[in-house]
Order: structure tokens, then C-alpha cells, then sequence
């Protein structure tokens, strides 16, 4: 559909954008371009925490989330309690930030932030449009991204929660 | 307003990915222990409708809005960075549950906590503008 409207689907260069926006171009070069030509993207990026909104106000059927039990168990015994929601309420509701929360969150970011920008583009532009147009260097980016996933998952996660 | 069709498919980006539960931390920790088929029925759908509309624009030669060729620029072959930043990238989504799209519709939808780590992402942007010169490509 983007495609249509003659864009190239790719979530991640709204960060670059921002950075753009706020003035980073004058002491990096990455982010020394006019962000007004991006503003296509920034105005999906609105709409995304739109439809987000719109979901949870009028489209909530309420029903809980159906997660495979084995999921459900696993995650018990690393101490993550699954409630039927989307997210975990004690990693993601404000009245539990912790500073601990607060790390991870920032930290979690901060690889996503990197990694998307070293990779060249996140989910939707290396996984989605990329696989889409069957290019290797895309797959390579997904390989990796699996590949990081399962080490933080099966190795990492019993050692931070 | 030129703008308005993008914030429509935004808003359908949106509301697509909360009802198809990918916008989950729950999900994403199930795709990572190979506990449900979920996550990749949605990942394949898309990529499969994807690779047949590339083609058909390709096959067609179907022109955009404004009535230009639609083309996907290539990206370039070194793969080091795929790689690398692939495996940087993949240990910040198992982490947070939530890639660059997901993290704002999650804004969206009531968890406000999650502008944290919109906060990181656009931190770990600017450190890679930094230091780029300095990593392997």
C-alpha cells in the first residue's frame, strides 16, 4: 500500500528523523539531512499511535490474550506472571516502574535504536519490505535479529529476571 | 491534505497490529521459544502478500500515485552490518518485546511506559551516528 503512495515501508528511520528534528545534524553527519522530506513517515508514526489508541478505546473486546501454556509456564518460572493482557503489567504499568524497569527499558531501546540503524532497518523494513523483494541482505538482517532474540530469550533472560 | 493518507495507514498499521497480537511482549517471548505458530503465520502472511505484490508491481510494471515506476532501492551487499546490527537489534526485541513500530502503537494504546524505551531507541540511533565510522560494515 505505501508502495502505492510511492514510499519504501520502514519504521525505524522515523528515530533518525527525530534525531534530525531535535538538531542532531550539526554534529553528526547521519543526521544532517532535511527531515521535512520524511515527513510522510512521521505522519504514519502518528497514526500508528493512533490506530494503537483506537484499538484499546473502541475495538477492545476484552478477551484475553490466548499465549501457548507452555509460554505461560516458562515465563512463571523465570518469575513473569502472565495475565491475559498484552504486555506484563509488572514490566509495563506505571505504577510498578522500578529503577530496574527503568534500565532495561532504556537499555532494551538503546540496542533497538542501534541495531536497527547499524542493520540498515528494523522488522518492517528488513523482514517485511525486504523478504517482500527477496533481498539476501535482508535475510542476513533477519538471521540476526532471530539470532539476538534467541540469545537474550534462552541465555540472558534467566540471568536478568 | 497530501498528509492524510499516511496517518490512515498508520492508523490501520495500528489497529492491524494490536488485534493481531504482535504488538505483544507475550508474543514475541512465544516466537522466541518456538511455542506457537502465531507470530510466524503473521510474519509469513505478510512477507508472502508482500513478495506477490512486488511482483505483480514488477511483472506490470504498475506505476505509483503520482504516476511514477514504484521501485525498492536495493540494499547495498556488504553484510557485516546486517549481521552485526541484526544481532544488537534482536537482543533489544526480545528484550522490550516491541520493534520500532509496535513501541508507539503500545504508546497508543495506554502504556505509557514504553516512551522509555522510545527514549533508548532514539539514544542508541544517535550513538550509532557517533560512531559509525568506527565499526565494521
Amino acid at each position: 500500500m505505501l508502495l502505492f503512495f510511492g514510499k519504501t515501508f520502514g519504521f525505524s528511520s522515523n528515530l533518525s528523523t527525530i534525531c534530525s528534528m531535535a538538531g542532531a545534524g550539526k554534529k553528526v553527519s547521519l543526521f544532517d539531512f532535511d527531515w521535512r522530506t520524511q515527513k510522510w513517515n512521521l505522519l504514519f508514526l502518528l497514526g500508528a499511535i493512533a490506530g494503537g489508541f483506537i484499538s484499546n478505546t473502541w475495538l477492545n473486546n476484552n478477551e484475553p490474550l490466548k499465549l501457548a501454556g507452555t509460554t505461560i509456564a516458562d515465563l512463571k518460572a523465570i518469575g513473569i506472571q502472565f495475565d491475559g493482557q498484552l504486555e506484563p503489567g509488572q514490566l509495563f504499568d506505571l505504577q510498578y516502574l522500578s529503577l530496574k524497569n527503568i534500565i532495561l527499558m532504556l537499555f532494551g531501546g538503546l540496542m533497538i535504536g542501534f541495531g536497527s540503524r547499524y542493520a540498515g532497518g528494523c522488522t518492517s523494513g528488513h523482514a517485511i519490505s525486504g523478504l517482500s523483494n527477496l533481498q539476501i541482505p535482508s535475510l542476513v538482517a533477519v538471521i540476526g535479529f532471530f539470532a539476538g532474540g534467541l540469545i537474550m530469550t534462552h541465555f540472558l533472560f534467566p540471568l536478568i529476571f | 491534505m497530501k498528509g492524510v493518507k499516511f496517518i490512515l495507514a498508520g492508523i490501520i498499521f495500528g489497529i492491524v497490529m494490536v488485534k493481531s497480537e504482535a504488538v505483544s511482549w507475550f508474543r514475541i517471548q512465544e516466537m522466541f521459544r518456538f511455542q506457537s505458530f502465531h507470530m510466524y503465520g503473521i510474519i509469513g502472511t505478510a512477507v508472502l502478500l508482500g513478495v506477490i505484490a512486488v511482483f505483480l508491481i514488477k511483472k506490470l510494471q504498475i506505476r505509483d500515485i503520482n504516476g511514477l515506476p514504484i521501485t525498492i532501492p536495493a540494499k547495498d551487499k556488504r553484510w557485516t552490518k546486517y549481521a552485526l546490527g541484526g544481532l544488537v537489534f534482536g537482543l533489544g526485541w526480545a528484550l522490550t518485546g516491541a520493534c520500532p513500530g509496535p513501541m508507539f502503537v503500545n504508546i497508543g494504546y495506554g502504556y505509557i511506559a514504553m516512551a522509555i524505551v522510545v527514549f533508548g531507541a532514539l539514544l542508541g540511533t544517535y550513538l550509532y551516528g557517533l560512531i559509525r565510522h568506527k565499526l565494521p560494515h
